[in-house]
């Protein structure tokens, strides 16, 4: 506790308590020493010292942007670091590329996959290696891996057919096919269900019980305590402290990561006057190459609600946002508008220019803020003006509006920026977000469409975002938002409706609806009912 | 009437420069590099080649026979390593220097095209000949050169054994190429390093040094091209822009053969075909400007090809993914 | 220690930002040495010395005012297909298209030229504004047709552009050749000829009293206007969101096709206005080189100026002069005219290379052998 409090007070701290009381026994696998990197002016790891024993699950927990990747991405052989010493096994050793990184037995899993998309898993897990092609040989190998953990691979299958936990289940076996006893893995869990968590945990178990050593990197208290010996953290690329995961706790750790303790508690206020806004029925989306995406989904939304979205990330959510935006069409079903004086008029079928000019004021915040939502290469004022560049019949336009939002936007969400006209690429990624969220609520719209609205965000914009998003609710928008840590979902909705496999499996009031609850329907519709 | 036997040979002919270009091409594009240089690649693969004939057939006055065995060597490894030069030069701007592969492949091709006529310019000066162009007829005989008995097997001699040797290597290293693409360990890795050189380097393959590598192999099998031209269809007559716009018509063809070597040598072949089809379709006696109407066939073959190739729009008929883009291990 | 550590000798980091005016100073610094090594080149070949080389390549194209106008008007034609590219590059549409968009602009002005001019039965004419009306339009309509095909396509089934503007370029070349051998004169020789030599029929007018100021006139005017257009229009902006993310013009409710095909009839257009100018202002005639590769130069130019109006004009310069002079040198030496392109060609690799030093760094190894122990 000395320790810890001192980590908070001072930041980087020795942490000799540690090291001297508990593990001593142990085989240090990994030592790294004073380990540096800086991407131009951002120092993403500073002076970092972490060990990494063999026969044990190690949780890195950071908030985003803490250096937890990059670190392990030094590893890894991705980046070199630009001081600093790593020992594995007890001899110091460089790794220049991921070559390195293999003969030593390192192996990562990166959270966006590392995968040729039309290759087949076998060719992909092979990718690498030397010797003759002989993909008969490596499946024959690949099976062996299968068995041993329990995995399910179709080692003839293209990835671009596969599903993400299928995905990730060739990214390990790559891994373990290579022989490797450090195993890194990316937040693994982010695009799993928690049924498909649990099997990925149970893997890891047998692994450790196999002498590796296993780094999972995780933001997630829950499956630290359940999955990891020992947690090591860091805060704004520095190393912060670890400890043993029994003498600890999620609030501690909480903590440990944020600096200061922060209330966990989302605000929830009660929907006044609510009336439909948005109808949705019987939609159905096929994808370009003919995969049904929404089957049959209806729901209504209402004004000054908010509407949870829950569901394993693929499975809709995406095109049941972007249809009622316009920015998807349908094969079949309706989206109908309902305005306060009760007329309903239809959204499907007209692209976001046709639904602005009926009157419609409709904001989206897509899940892909630099790719979709904004422009990186573009300044704070360039990007405020997308929504508004077609204002006035000039040709030219007007430059004046758009600057003084983005002042307004800059100043009422404390972006941190050196100015409006800075790219917003430069900008950090929560940073980013609240330009985008800014600039969607500016148009003071009837209905708000957030997707992962607090993905990759720190704790602290995290909430910036839910209070943007809960003003909203109070002044009457009908809010539709799709999440994927359910935890938030039940704090923040009035109502979730979970998705699994394009169909609505159940529409659940947040405010008593239960964890296991949702992730049950989220992988069989219905929930328990129908999975019995 | 229209005599196929005769019409069939002049194809392969026009046809073995585009088949080199778009083997190579398709070499290069497969490490994720678009190299628009090809046809100043091939200008220099040609020109190289020229030269090193030149000097080696200058050292030995007129009546004097050549050694065949270095009348071959000497223009074909000058002009492997004129383009090999030309191949490390875009390496080393786009793939070492991360430069814009459009740009430099668009400079490549000015360099290379000035570089050709320059120097095809200044031998012919050298040489004090009356016309504009370089004959290096001895030369040619060595390559050109088919098989003693194919002339004696009527059309089969005439349409599969009346080529020089370079035609034949050129067929050759298409399959090869393609074999190598499809069922190696290379040909699985330069694969992965065209659709996501992130996941190629993260499996620890050297991304860097396969693109170079492809890349340069792709312009040297590209340079042969020229070389044969030159040398063979041309009866070693180098004259200035002769080559023309072959090389623009190769890179047309990797897309015409979805990526495929193999298929690269009857692709090649029909729009050798189209390529002086000219030639043989009636224009009447004074409209001889049809002639020029005809001569934009293979063009608007191309383009009707490229459209329909887009117009299909399987997953594995794609181009590379990465192709065209720098790859940089740290690019955050 | 056991295992000597090698670590590698350099690696390479990405900058953030560089100034400006250390970017500047960078492409200084290569077109420096790019020069040197032209010079140094030219020597070789020459046995001239460095010094005099330089000044030979500046008489060349500075030499005499006549000398000047027309290094001056190979310029504007040069900026003008360079400003008519930067719009269809600013949106990621890599039109290499600009050869053929200009020859066939060259073409349809040469048209109503032959036709509307000293062919007509006699007693029949036009007059002269009239004939000249009919090649401005005719000749923008043309540029922008070449424009629009691969700009439809590419609208319509992402037809590689890269490729279809290419053969596009082919199609044209036929297409002109096909009209020369059909309006030759005389009879035979493959040529077209002084068109209305006589009676000057559609002969562009000579503005200030030179008949090199129109074109020079003209592409100060699309210098200005494009950059109006780029900077503060809402085409402009709709430009650069398509250019920079397609998603997101989708996103806020932009039509990406009509904004591609739109801004290729600008792109192919302007194209067909600077091959009036070289048909209708500058040669009189038509020739299937009439455009010298100045549509594959134009996209090294433009994106050389990193596509700002402003900065095109001194790229054009830099690759005018480079021209002229090295056309200078051929011609005082005795060499081939193809030795311009070779120069050409080098300064393009020092300039396409010097832009790894603007957004890379390197650092080099800095670990000392004894800090290696621990």
């Amino acid at each position: 506790m000395v320790k810890y409090l001192g980590n908070v007070l001072f930041g980087h701290f020795p942490n000799f308590f540690s090291e001297e009381t508990s593990l001593e026994a142990k085989v240090a696998a990994v030592q790294m020493r004073n380990v540096t990197k800086t991407f131009g002016s951002v120092i993403a790891n500073d002076k970092v010292d972490l060990d990494i024993y063999k026969g044990e699950i190690l949780a890195l927990l950071g908030e985003n942007g803490s250096g937890k990747t990059t670190l392990m991405n030094m590893l890894s052989g991705i980046y070199f670091p630009d001081d600093g010493q790593i020992f594995i096994n007890g001899k110091e050793v460089v790794i220049a590329s991921p070559k390195d990184a293999f003969s030593l037995g390192i192996g990562m899993v990166h959270q966006h996959f590392k995968l040729v998309d039309v290759l087949s898993a076998a060719e992909n897990i092979i990718l690498g290696l030397p010797g003759k092609l002989d993909l008969k040989a490596a499946t024959m190998k690949i099976m062996e891996i299968c068995q041993k953990y329990g995995f399910e691979v179709d080692p003839e299958q293209k990835i671009y057919n596969m599903s993400v936990s299928q995905k990730q289940t060739v990214e390990i076996v790559k891994v373990l096919y290579r022989g490797a006893d450090i195993l890194i893995l990316d937040e693994p869990t982010a695009v799993l269900t928690p049924q498909e968590t649990e099997k990925l945990f149970n893997v890891l178990r047998k692994m450790r019980e196999d002498g590796k050593a296993i780094v999972i990197i995780t933001h997630k208290m829950h499956e630290v305590e359940s999955l990891s010996d020992r947690v090591a953290v860091l805060r704004r690329g520095a190393y912060v402290g670890d400890m043993m995961t029994k003498d600890t706790n999620a609030q501690e750790m909480t903590d440990m990561m944020v600096g200061r303790s922060v209330s966990l508690n989302i605000e929830r206020p009660d929907p006044v006057d609510p009336h439909k806004r948005i109808a949705v029925r019987g939609l159905t989306v096929r994808s370009l190459d003919g995969i049904l995406k929404l089957d049959d989904v209806s729901f209504d939304a209402y004004s000054g609600e908010i509407l949870g979205i829950a569901g394993i990330s693929g499975c809709g959510q995406k095109e049941l946002l972007e249809a009622i935006a316009g920015l998807q069409q349908a094969e079949a079903g309706s989206i109908s508008y309902v305005s306060d004086d009760g007329r309903k008029e239809e959204l499907l079928g007209k692209d976001p220019l046709k639904i602005q000019e009926m009157g419609v004021t409709l904001s989206f915040v897509p899940e892909d803020r630099l790719g979709m939502g904004l422009v990186g290469n573009m300044d704070l004022a360039d990007n405020m003006m997308l929504r508004s560049f077609r204002k006035g019949s000039s040709m030219f336009t007007d430059r004046k509006a758009p600057e003084k939002l983005a002042s307004k936007v800059v100043e009422e969400l404390d972006v941190v920026t050196p100015g409006i006209s800075t790219p917003v690429r430069r900008l950090s990624g929560g940073n980013v977000q609240k330009v985008l969220v800014g600039r969607e609520i500016a148009s003071a719209p009837k209905v708000l469409l957030t997707a992962y609205a607090v993905r990759g965000l720190d704790i602290n914009s995290s909430y910036t975002i839910y209070d943007l998003i809960n003003q909203q609710k109070k002044k009457g928008v009908a809010v539709i938002f799709v999440g994927e840590d359910l935890d938030v979902l039940l704090e923040i909705s009035d109502k979730i409706l979970v998705l699994c496999g394009g169909r609505v499996s159940g529409i659940v009031d947040g405010r008593t609806a239960d964890k296991n609850q949702i992730g049950l329907m989220m992988t069989t519709v219905g929930g328990e009912e129908n999975g019995k | 009437m229209f005599d196929l036997v005769a019409f069939i040979p002049r194809a392969v002919g026009q046809g073995i420069p585009l088949m080199c270009g778009s083997t190579g091409e398709t070499i290069t594009q497969k490490s994720g590099n678009l190299n628009l240089g090809i046809p100043g690649v091939m200008y220099v693969g040609a020109i190289s080649g020229v030269i090193g004939a030149f000097y080696y057939e200058k050292s030995i006055p007129e009546p004097g026979t050549l050694n065949p065995f270095l009348a071959i060597t000497i223009p074909l490894l000058s002009c492997l390593l004129g383009s090999l030069l030309m191949g490390l030069l875009y390496c080393f701007l786009t793939v070492s220097l991360r430069a814009n592969q459009n740009v430099t492949g668009l400079a490549m091709t000015t360099f290379g095209v000035g570089f050709g006529n320059f120097f095809g310019g200044s031998l012919i000066k050298i040489s004090g000949a009356d016309i504009p162009s370089i004959a290096l007829s001895r030369t040619s005989l060595c390559f050109s050169k088919s098989l003693p008995f194919a002339n004696n097997l009527g059309w089969f001699g005439k349409i599969f054994l009346s080529y020089g040797f370079l035609a034949y290597v050129a067929i050759i290293l298409s399959f090869v190429a393609s074999f190598i693409i499809k069922r190696t360990r290379p040909g699985l890795h330069l694969r992965a390093v065209g659709e996501s050189p992130t996941t190629a380097d993260a499996a620890g393959i050297n991304v860097i040094a396969y693109k170079y590598i492809a890349t340069c192999v792709g312009c040297m099998i590209a340079g042969l091209g020229g070389l044969y031209y030159v040398m063979d269809y041309a009866c070693g007559v180098w004259s200035n822009d002769a080559f023309g716009d072959r090389g623009w018509l190769a890179i047309a063809l990797v897309i015409f053969t979805i990526w495929r070597p193999n298929v690269g040598v009857f692709a090649s072949i029909f729009f050798g075909g189209l390529y002086i089809l000219y030639l043989y379709l009636p224009t009447g006696m004074d409209h001889m400007e049809y002639k020029e109407l005809y001569k934009m066939i293979p063009y608007v073959v191309t383009l009707i090809v490229l459209v329909i190739t887009s117009m299909r729009n399987k997953r594995e008929n794609q181009p590379p993914e990465s192709l065209g883009l720098p790859y940089f291990r740290e690019e955050r | 220690m056991a295992n000597r550590v090698s670590e590698p000798l350099f690696h390479i980091v990405k900058r953030d930002n560089v100034s400006r005016k250390k970017a500047w100073c960078i492409r200084l610094i290569a077109i420096v040495l790019a020069i040197l090594v032209s010079a140094i080149l030219t020597t070789i070949l020459t046995d001239d010395n460095p010094f005099q080389v330089c000044i030979t390549m500046a008489s060349g194209a500075f030499g005499t005012m006549r000398k000047t106008m027309v290094t001056l008007q190979n310029l504007a034609i040069l900026l003008i297909i360079s400003l008519a590219l930067t719009p269809a590059f600013k949106m990621r549409f890599w039109n290499i298209g600009g050869e053929g968009q200009v020859l066939i602009g060259g073409l349809a002005a040469a048209a109503c030229m032959e036709l509307m001019g000293d062919r007509l039965p006699a007693g029949l004419s036009f007059p002269n504004w009239f004939v000249m009306v009919c090649m401005v339009v005719s000749s923008i309509l043309a540029g922008a047709l070449w424009g629009f095909i691969p700009a439809a396509l590419k609208a319509k089934w992402n037809t590689n552009e890269t490729l279809s503007t290419l053969m596009m370029n082919y199609i044209a070349i036929q297409l002109v050749a096909y009209f020369i051998i059909k309006w030759e004169v005389p009879k035979g020789s493959g040529k077209i000829g002084i068109i209305n030599q006589s009676t000057n029929i559609g002969w562009l007018p000579q503005l200030f009293g030179s008949r090199y100021m129109l074109s020079i006139v003209l592409a100060i005017i699309v210098t200005i206007g494009m950059y109006i257009y780029l900077t503060y229009s809402k085409h402009g902006y709709e430009i650069a969101v398509v250019g920079e993310s397609e998603r997101t013009a989708r996103y806020v409710g932009m039509k990406v096709k009509k904004v591609i095909i739109r801004t290729m009839l600008l792109s192919g257009g302007l194209c067909g206005l600077a091959g009036l100018l070289l048909v209708g202002s500058i040669n009189h005639t038509i020739t299937t080189t009439i455009s010298n590769g100045q549509g594959f130069t134009a996209v090294m130019v433009s994106w050389l100026a990193k596509f700002n109006p402003f900065t095109m004009i001194f790229t054009t310069l830099l690759i005018v002069f480079l021209g002229r002079g090295a056309s200078e040198i051929s011609t005082k030496f005795e060499l081939n005219q193809s030795f311009s392109d070779i120069v050409t060609g080098i300064i393009l690799f020092f300039i396409i290379g010097c832009e790894f030093f603007i957004n890379y760094k390197i650092n080099f190894r800095k670990r000392k052998e004894d800090d290696v122990n621990v």
